[in-house]
Parts: C-alpha cells; sequence; structure tokens
C-alpha cells in the first residue's frame, strides 16, 4: 500500500516537474499568447502592498518602496521587450523613448496602449503618461485617509528603470487624477535631468 | 426599487457591510444592525443543526435561507468559507441567490484583492461600494 502510494506520488512529482521543464524550455524570443491572471495578480500585488506598508514609516516612504519594485520589473521588462520586438532598436532620444514606453512597454505589460502622452504645458522636461483605468490597480480603492496615495507608484518604477536603461534618467512619479467614472486614472510625471535635456539641445542643433 | 437593505456577515457573525437602498424602511442603529447580524448568525446555526437530513446523512444542512413576513422578505446566502450575504427584499421577490452569489462575486474581487483590506473587518472601499450599488440597481 505504502509503495504504491509512493508510486503515485513520484509520477505525480514527475508530472509537475515536466510541465516546470516545459514552461522552461520554450523560447523566450517568442511573443506570448497566454496571459498572466488578472485576477492572480491582483492578489500577489495586493500583498505586495500590504508587505511594504508594514515596513515603512509613511505615505512616502510606501511609494518609494513600491516604485523600487517596480523599478526591479521595469529593468527586466526592457530586456525583454528588446530581445522580442524586431522592429524596434534600442532608443536614446528623449521622444522616441517616450513613445517606446507609451506603446511597446505598455502593451507587453497591460496588452494595451497608454491612453494619452503629453509634454507638460509649463515645463520642458516634463512629460506625463496618463493610463484611464491601469488594469493592476482594478480592485484597489485608496482609504480616505491615506488619499494622497499613489498605488500606481509601481508603474512609475518601471517607467524609471526604462528611461534608465534608454540613458534618458528622469525622476518619475505618479498620480492619482480621478475624472468622471475613472476613479483610478493615473497619470505617470517624468521629470527628465537636466543633462538628457542638455543633450537633446545639442542633438538637436548638430542636424 | 425592491432590494431594501444589504448585511454582509462574518464567518464568526460579525456585520462587516451594511447599506440601505430605499427610505421607506425604518433605519436601524448601528447597534441595533450589529445585533441583528449576531442573532441571525445565531438562529442559522440552529437551523442548520436541527435539519432531521443532516442526523441522517452526516452532512450539514444549509441553514436559513428565507424569511417570510407579510411585508418583507429576507434572503440569505451563506457562502462555502461562512460569510453570509443577507438582503431584505419586497416579498414578491422569490428568488435571490444568483444576485447575492454577484454580491459575492463583487466582494471577493473589491474588497478581498484590495491592500486596504483586513479580513473579518468591515469592508471600507468605495470601488465596493459604487459596485454593488450598480448590482442593485440593475436587478
Amino acid at each position: 500500500m505504502a509503495t504504491a502510494q509512493r508510486q503515485s506520488l513520484l509520477k505525480l512529482d514527475n508530472k509537475a516537474t515536466k510541465r516546470a521543464n516545459m514552461l522552461l524550455e520554450q523560447n523566450v524570443a517568442k511573443q506570448r499568447r497566454d496571459k498572466v491572471s488578472l485576477n492572480a495578480f491582483a492578489l500577489l500585488f495586493s500583498e505586495i502592498i500590504q508587505y511594504s506598508q508594514n515596513r515603512v514609516l509613511g505615505i512616502q516612504d510606501l511609494e518609494s518602496k513600491l516604485s523600487e519594485i517596480g523599478y526591479r520589473v521595469g529593468l527586466r521588462v526592457f530586456e525583454l521587450a528588446m530581445w522580442r520586438e524586431k522592429t524596434v532598436h534600442r532608443e536614446t532620444r528623449v521622444l522616441n523613448t517616450l513613445v517606446f514606453i507609451n506603446t511597446v512597454v505598455w502593451r507587453t505589460l497591460f496588452d494595451k496602449q497608454a491612453d494619452s502622452l503629453e509634454r507638460s504645458t509649463e515645463s520642458e522636461d516634463e512629460y506625463m503618461i496618463t493610463d484611464n483605468e491601469p488594469s493592476i490597480l482594478k480592485f484597489i480603492s485608496v482609504p480616505k485617509e491615506m488619499s494622497s496615495f499613489s498605488p500606481g507608484a509601481f508603474i512609475s518604477g518601471v517607467v524609471e528603470a526604462i528611461v534608465e536603461c534608454c540613458q534618458c534618467p528622469a525622476r518619475v512619479t505618479s498620480h492619482v487624477v480621478p475624472a468622471d467614472g475613472m476613479p483610478l486614472r493615473t497619470v505617470i510625471l517624468l521629470k527628465f535631468d537636466k543633462e538628457v535635456m542638455g543633450r537633446e539641445k545639442q542633438l538637436e542643433a548638430g542636424k | 426599487m425592491a432590494i431594501h437593505s444589504v448585511f454582509i456577515i462574518n464567518k464568526a457573525g460579525g456585520l462587516i457591510y451594511n447599506r440601505d437602498y430605499s427610505t421607506n424602511i425604518a433605519k436601524l442603529s448601528s447597534n441595533e444592525a450589529l445585533i441583528l447580524a449576531g442573532t441571525f448568525h445565531g438562529i442559522h446555526a440552529l437551523a442548520s443543526r436541527i435539519s432531521p437530513v443532516s442526523r441522517s446523512e452526516g452532512g450539514k444542512d444549509t441553514g436559513i435561507q428565507t424569511i417570510d413576513t407579510a411585508n418583507f422578505r429576507i434572503h440569505c446566502y451563506q457562502t462555502a468559507t461562512g460569510i453570509k450575504f443577507i438582503a431584505v427584499t419586497d416579498p414578491s421577490y422569490m428568488q435571490l441567490s444568483d444576485v447575492l452569489a454577484r454580491m459575492y462575486g463583487l466582494y471577493s474581487d473589491y474588497a478581498l484583492k484590495n491592500p486596504f483590506h483586513n479580513l473579518e473587518m468591515p469592508v471600507r472601499s468605495e470601488l465596493f461600494d459604487t459596485k454593488l450599488q450598480q448590482l442593485i440597481q440593475s436587478s
């Protein structure tokens, strides 16, 4: 009896290993059609926020922690996107980088393009990427006493990593700007470093 | 509107959500609502214990599903995890379990996946409020 049980367990174990091997042996370069369940991710993300919340002092601290986690994701997303997308090359100009984030990155992460990409009217070095309904924040409602907290800090971390990889380092923050029927509309604000803007000007002049 | 109010009771009998959706019913104070939840939890447990079926087959009865009066009807839907969704409706509403099951869906989406929700504690989520309101208006 015991041996039969052990054998059946062994069989199960073999099956699991086989499946894991299948996953590992898939071609990385191939565009995947299979997707991650949003519900599973939402639970994981909620757990990440709760975990971080127990280890920080305030809202700003929490945001920077989330952004740090997003940063690590961003590095990998960038590598993967570079590897997979045949039509794009590594961008180094500010505008091209932003368009790359707006289309390619958003499509790989959220299966859609970001809703808008604008330059700030006040200063030249600030750009805004807007997502009306960030899918990873779909189930989150921020309580009133934390109304300044923006869970999109995770996305801003991803964006920060990517602009850095593209040689255009920037300070990236996220803000919740609710609109009609879109309570989680999130604006990712990028403020590029001085050197970047200086380099842009030089490149522009050299043309 | 035929659904007058909604209560959600956690598995320990504590009230974690209650909201009124019509103006023509008597308002319960928060203390009364808590007592109602605790009492309902108690008689629900009792009812599932005295069921004659459960004795012979060893299984557990589902407990109270509806309570009828002349002017209203209470519907209860208990989930596998022991959370009870309770709605007070007009007596004309015979079956409400599908709506209550959809409420459970909303609860598991907008309360359980919200990082600011604590298990077994009152639900405080704006998204849950609005989605539930929409569900009740459409049913």
